[in-house]
């Protein structure tokens, strides 16, 4: 087989390619709303993307990875009320807590496995968001407005749509990047080998336990980098941000695209959002369709949207 | 003094509600090896079931009865049409395909009953209070719920320990292949422990229904904490359930109602109103980060999983 030319290469080239030239189109029909509904997929790509790191690649089940959603949002809003507007002091501040989150998360959580980090990962998630609808200085239930958005140096406007939607887009394309490079170097066969048999690596002498933390604190970090860019999007960030059926819709999306495949989370991400618009356009009641559309594609079709294009590829080829 | 006697009941009667949904939960675990994340909406279906038969028959007790009936065919019915289907699989799969059933689930209530929510009023005979102390007086209807979960855990003990269904589903749970391989109806024994994980959860529900409103999303923030409650007891385990039910409840209420005061005497008035909700909300967690470092396969582990 020739891996320049196959039909998931053409999908994947596809795909971004519309991504890419999305605004132009989006400015020639005069439709912003593609353009708003675009950015928050790239945005939720990447934090798919990260989840993906630790939940296809490190075998890591975590059901709370939409808490650094909500941190990094808090971040930059908390920052943003207290009159720091500096994406300069902002971002870092999201990326920062993130990261301790995760820190302190994880040491907890990877001492047990299996159903219990499940279960735990969502507890701790769902402490998040109880603290955050506690903070009754920033909005408590009702979350937090931010009435502007992160100032960096004179060319880079926030603020513009267009720019925005392609820094966006730049941070998806570096995180995909980033992990495809994590996880093919030293560390991330560490990581892969713990997800197929951690006894094993174990016991060949490495310390899986500090490897798994370094890649959930890792993970933790991009989906923060995830937070602050969804709160600079909505101009808000609130505790519903980080409420566990958003880890459920990011986990989704990871499966849906396809676990441990670089390009899955964004395909997954793409393909939820617009079955919800599409749905969502049938009927009001458009949840009572994905829900078992869901139990579907656990029951039927493991590999997600990536291990179908693989299929249907050793189909054509024989 | 009195409001203290009050508060630990309080916790009381909301630890042993937990227990039921704890136990469903962590039977369903124990033998099918399956995480449910539907248990929830089990919940809240018994709570919506019962509010609805109530006003049609226009009795608290049978319609409580008849929810429990209908939220026990509910359940095993989710078990024959979804669940049976995912047994053996990756945990993954299951935390997937009972959060679609949520959805389905959810959407469903808002289909039925619209997306108000709905009240259970109490009937008069329970609406009152009784004098449980000399001079301290507490509502009837909490004290019914604390006698009745009690008989329950009561029930679900003797089942569990002294009968023969009892006797398969602890095999069950400790080897599930060589229990079908002597010739037990399986299938049928895990429809049954589904229905009857259902029916604790629809009692937790519509027990739970007058004191708050019944609406969706209800069962979802109690699942959390049952998901909590079978880690710090250790999943599998009922005793554990029955254990970390009784302090997650005691806790959570009076950490509620005292921990503002507690926080006066070290921080100034403002910060401490400042700090007390979201501290308050944070305490249960910290048990179960405690219990992690402790024990982190939980107080009460069932051994070998």
């Amino acid at each position: 087989m020739t891996p320049a030319l196959n039909l998931r290469t053409i999908a994947i080239v596809a795909l971004l390619a519309a991504l890419l030239l999305l605004p132009v189109y989006s400015e020639l029909v005069g439709n912003r709303f593609v353009l708003t509904l675009f950015t928050r997929i790239v945005i939720l790509a990447l934090a798919a993307v990260s989840l993906n790191l630790i939940l296809g690649y490190g075998g890591m089940m975590s059901f709370g990875h939409a808490a650094y959603l909500g941190i990094g949002g808090y971040a930059v809003g908390m920052l943003a009320h207290e009159g720091i507007f500096s994406g300069f002091v902002q971002w870092p501040a999201a990326l920062a807590a993130s990261a301790l989150f995760a820190l302190v998360i994880g040491a907890l959580s990877l001492r047990t496995r299996g159903v219990y980090f499940i279960m735990i990962t969502l507890a701790f998630a769902q402490m998040a968001y109880y603290v955050c609808a506690g903070l009754a200085r920033y909005g408590g239930d009702d979350g937090l407005t931010i009435y502007k958005r992160s100032e960096f140096v004179a060319p880079i406007n926030l603020s513009n749509k267009v720019q925005f939607y392609y820094l966006c887009l730049a941070l998806l394309l570096a995180a995909i990047y980033l992990v495809w490079r994590i996880v093919n170097s030293r560390f991330g066969l560490v990581i892969q080998g713990a997800r197929s048999n951690d006894t094993r690596m174990g016991a060949i002498g490495f310390p899986t336990y500090r490897y798994k933390l370094v890649c959930f604190v890792i993970a933790g970090t991009l989906c923060g980098l995830a937070g602050a860019l969804l709160a600079n999007h909505t101009d808000f960030v609130s505790p519903a941000t980080m409420y566990w059926t958003r880890s459920g819709d990011l986990i989704i999306m990871v499966v849906l695209g396809g676990m441990a495949s670089p390009f899955g989370p964004l395909i997954g991400t793409v393909a939820l959002l617009l079955l919800e618009e599409v749905l969502s356009g049938i009927t009001e009641y458009w949840q009572i369709i994905l829900g078992p559309l869901l139990l579907l594609v656990v029951l039927f079709a493991r590999g997600g949207i990536d291990g179908l294009l693989k299929q249907l590829m050793a189909k054509v080829r024989s | 003094m009195t409001l203290f006697i009050e508060q630990c009941l309080n916790g009381l009667q909301f630890g042993l509600l937990l227990f039921l949904l704890a136990a469903g939960l962590t039977l369903v675990f124990g033998i099918m090896d399956l995480v449910n994340l539907a248990h929830g909406s089990l919940y809240m279906i018994g709570a919506y079931f019962a509010a609805t038969f109530a006003a049609w028959t226009g009795s608290f007790v049978l319609g409580a009865v008849l929810a429990l009936a209908a939220t026990l065919m509910v359940g095993m019915a989710v078990e024959v049409i979804a669940m049976r289907r995912l047994y053996g699989r990756d945990h993954l799969d299951h935390v997937l395909g009972t959060f679609g059933l949520i959805l389905f689930f959810d959407e469903s209530v808002r289909l039925i009953w619209g997306p108000e929510g709905m009240s259970l009023p109490l009937p008069s005979w329970l609406n009152t209070s009784v004098e449980i102390l000399p001079g301290v007086q507490y509502s009837s209807y909490r004290l019914a719920i604390i006698v009745i979960t009690l008989a329950v855990a009561a029930f679900l003990y003797g089942l569990v320990m002294r009968t023969r269904i009892g006797m398969l589903i602890r095999a069950g749970a400790s080897n599930r292949e060589m229990v079908g391989a002597l010739g037990v109806n399986i299938k049928l024994l895990y429809t049954l422990v589904f229905g009857l994980g259902a029916a604790l959860a629809g009692l937790a529900g519509l027990m739970q229904a007058p004191i708050l409103t019944v609406q969706i999303g209800m069962g979802e923030n109690i699942l959390i904490l049952a998901f909590v409650i079978t880690v710090i007891g250790g999943i599998g385990s009922i005793r554990g359930a029955l254990v970390a039910a009784l302090l997650v409840g005691f806790i959570d209420t009076v950490g509620r109602s005292y921990l503002p005061d507690l926080l006066r005497l070290v921080l100034t008035p403002n910060a401490a109103a400042t700090a007390a909700p979201a501290l308050s909300s944070m305490l249960i967690y910290l048990l179960m980060a405690i219990v992690l470092v402790v024990k982190p396969e939980g107080l009460f582990s069932a051994g070998g999983k």
